[in-house]
């Protein structure tokens, strides 16, 4: 018997109310209630592989807050670890928009980007 | 000191009507902002979301601010920073004051409000208790932590699921802090359904709809809050109460545009709004005076605070320029079940879009748009919340098509 799957997409503000079947393997079989292509790849995706974008800070040598953000979504289950990663460093007193701060964050293949400038 | 168009707040509203005037013809700016950067609340908005319909893709709220931020720059439009306005008169003499040059006077051409709104604070709200440390507005805890760095607690309840509280939840839980809980007052959210998702169920935040704070213990720092669910008047009910220790109470309540200058200039805010009251150019009761944002009415989306910004610059050149489109004598009325519309008159040739915000969750519903008895638009939705924005799109011909007198917005189910 093929199971359910109620999603809210967190692609855009719309936040579409999504139904996913799934096959027995929990595999997905199709995507309803969607208004737009992204809901299909978001709902596949967060029925197999689940990913977010974090955003979050980075602590400068002068003491100064710069925002930071992975440049690629990371695995869902690896928020805290990357938080972890993004809280150890110290980020040079000049950055901009851009800037990486961590390359290959606890190797998701994202890279931890400033997103705002110091000065 | 003279200048063709004075903006009041130096955020993305802003800066986005600094720009779309720029581009109409009017050189002479000046925006004025009263923190040390320009941005607005953006540049505590480390979050991502932002863009998706004004740019393409999504970006952080910093990230959006430096887009337009590099917009003014580009084109030389000045502003000065670390200037607080306190007083615009109805002839458009703007008063302001800062460190450098004290208190100074500018006779302008055109005004635009851009203040944007600020958060309902806690002696808002009368909960009853003490009043320990650890009680914050949403947006304060997130300018401590996202602007200073600093924590505010690490036991925290959220009363009000406005969107700040969400965000606020999930940066505070990624920082370590254990949020035990969202309390919204209302059956329904206050925020995006994607907020609820991606900043409480992610991380397993129970949110409890029909419930307040009904009581706050603690003598220096905050001990613990009661919470007790409401009944349909939104009274609560005593059996209900249940005490959790928390040494943080973030309040995440409602936003309100922030409007003294606007009420000193004598112009009329709009009950619902709390803003004032404009026609299709964003313009107020005010020839000259146009205002555009959250200072208007509280958007969802930063995307439509440009829209309806680029609209009251473009609008502002016009005035200065001696072309403006001339208003119309049809007022936009609503049906209570659509709160209000913005504008809330319209201005003849141009396309406008209106845009309101509904009373309670609809499922199944129509907007409909009437002028007299016709029906000019109807359209089906399946669900409408008050925590979202509506818009409806009434072309040029449609305006020019109809009889006069009210145009009326209803809500069908």
């Amino acid at each position: 018997m093929a199971k359910e799957r109620l999603l809210t997409c967190i692609v855009c503000p719309r936040g579409c109310q999504m139904k996913v079947l799934l096959s027995d393997e929990g595999a997905p079989i199709s995507v309803e209630g969607n208004f737009c292509k992204r809901g299909v790849t978001y709902a596949n995706d967060e029925c197999t592989n689940p990913k977010r974008t974090v955003t979050s800070t980075v602590r400068c040598k002068s003491g100064a807050v710069v925002s930071v953000k992975t440049d690629t979504t990371i695995p869902k289950g690896m928020m805290f670890e990357v938080m972890a990663e993004i809280n150890g460093v110290i980020a040079p007193d000049e950055v901009s928009i851009g800037d990486i701060v961590i390359a290959n964050v606890c190797g998701t293949g994202a890279n931890v980007v400033a997103t705002s400038n110091t000065k | 000191m003279k200048k063709d168009l004075v903006i009041i707040g130096g955020g993305p509203a802003g800066m986005a009507a600094a720009v779309a005037a720029y581009e109409a013809g009017i050189k002479d700016i000046l925006i004025l902002e009263r923190d040390n950067a320009l941005g607005g609340i953006l540049r505590q908005c480390i979050h991502n979301g932002f863009g998706l319909h004004r740019f393409g893709e999504e970006l952080t709220g910093p990230e959006y601010a430096y887009r337009y931020e590099k917009m003014v720059n580009e084109l030389g439009i000045p502003y000065m920073l670390d200037t607080m306005v306190i007083e615009v008169s109805a002839d458009k003499v703007v008063t302001a004051m800062n460190r450098e040059n004290g208190i100074f006077s500018i006779q302008a051409g055109a005004v635009i409000l851009a203040m944007g709104c600020r958060e309902r604070p806690k002696g808002a709200l009368n909960i009853a208790g003490a009043r320990p440390a650890g009680i914050f507005t949403a947006g304060t805890a997130q300018k401590f932590v996202n602007m200073k760095g600093y924590m505010p607690g690490r036991e925290v309840v959220i009363l009000g699921s406005g969107d700040i509280g969400l965000i606020m939840a999930r940066r505070m839980t990624l920082e370590g802090a254990k949020v035990k809980a969202v309390c919204e007052l209302m059956p329904y959210s206050g925020g995006l359904a994607r907020n609820i998702e991606q900043c409480l169920n992610d991380f397993n935040i129970p949110l409890h709809l029909s419930h307040t704070v009904v009581n706050i213990h603690g003598r220096e720092r905050l001990e613990g809050v009661t919470i007790a669910r409401v009944d349909e008047n939104r009274r609560p009910i005593k059996e209900s109460e249940e005490y959790i220790p928390c040494d943080t109470l973030l309040l995440s309540c409602g936003l309100i545009p922030e409007n003294e200058l606007t009420k000193g200039a004598g112009i009329a805010l709009d009950r619902v709004t709390g803003g004032a009251s404009v026609n299709g150019e964003r313009e107020t009761e005010i020839e000259g005076i146009f205002a555009c944002g959250n200072v208007l009415h509280v958007h969802d989306l930063v995307d439509y605070v440009s829209e309806e910004s680029a609209i009251a610059g473009k609008a502002a050149a016009r005035y200065i320029l001696g072309n403006s489109n001339k208003e119309i004598s049809i007022t936009l009325c609503t049906d209570g079940r659509v709160r209000y519309t913005v504008p809330q008159r319209l201005t003849e040739v141009a396309d406008t879009s209106v845009y309101f915000r509904v009373a309670d969750v609809y499922r199944d519903a129509k907007i409909v748009v009437r002028d007299g008895d016709r029906v000019i638009i109807s359209k089906k939705k399946q669900r409408l919340a008050p925590a979202e924005m509506e818009k409806v799109e009434l072309t040029k011909d449609v305006i020019a098509s109809l009889s006069g007198g009210e145009l009326s917005f209803s809500i069908e189910i």
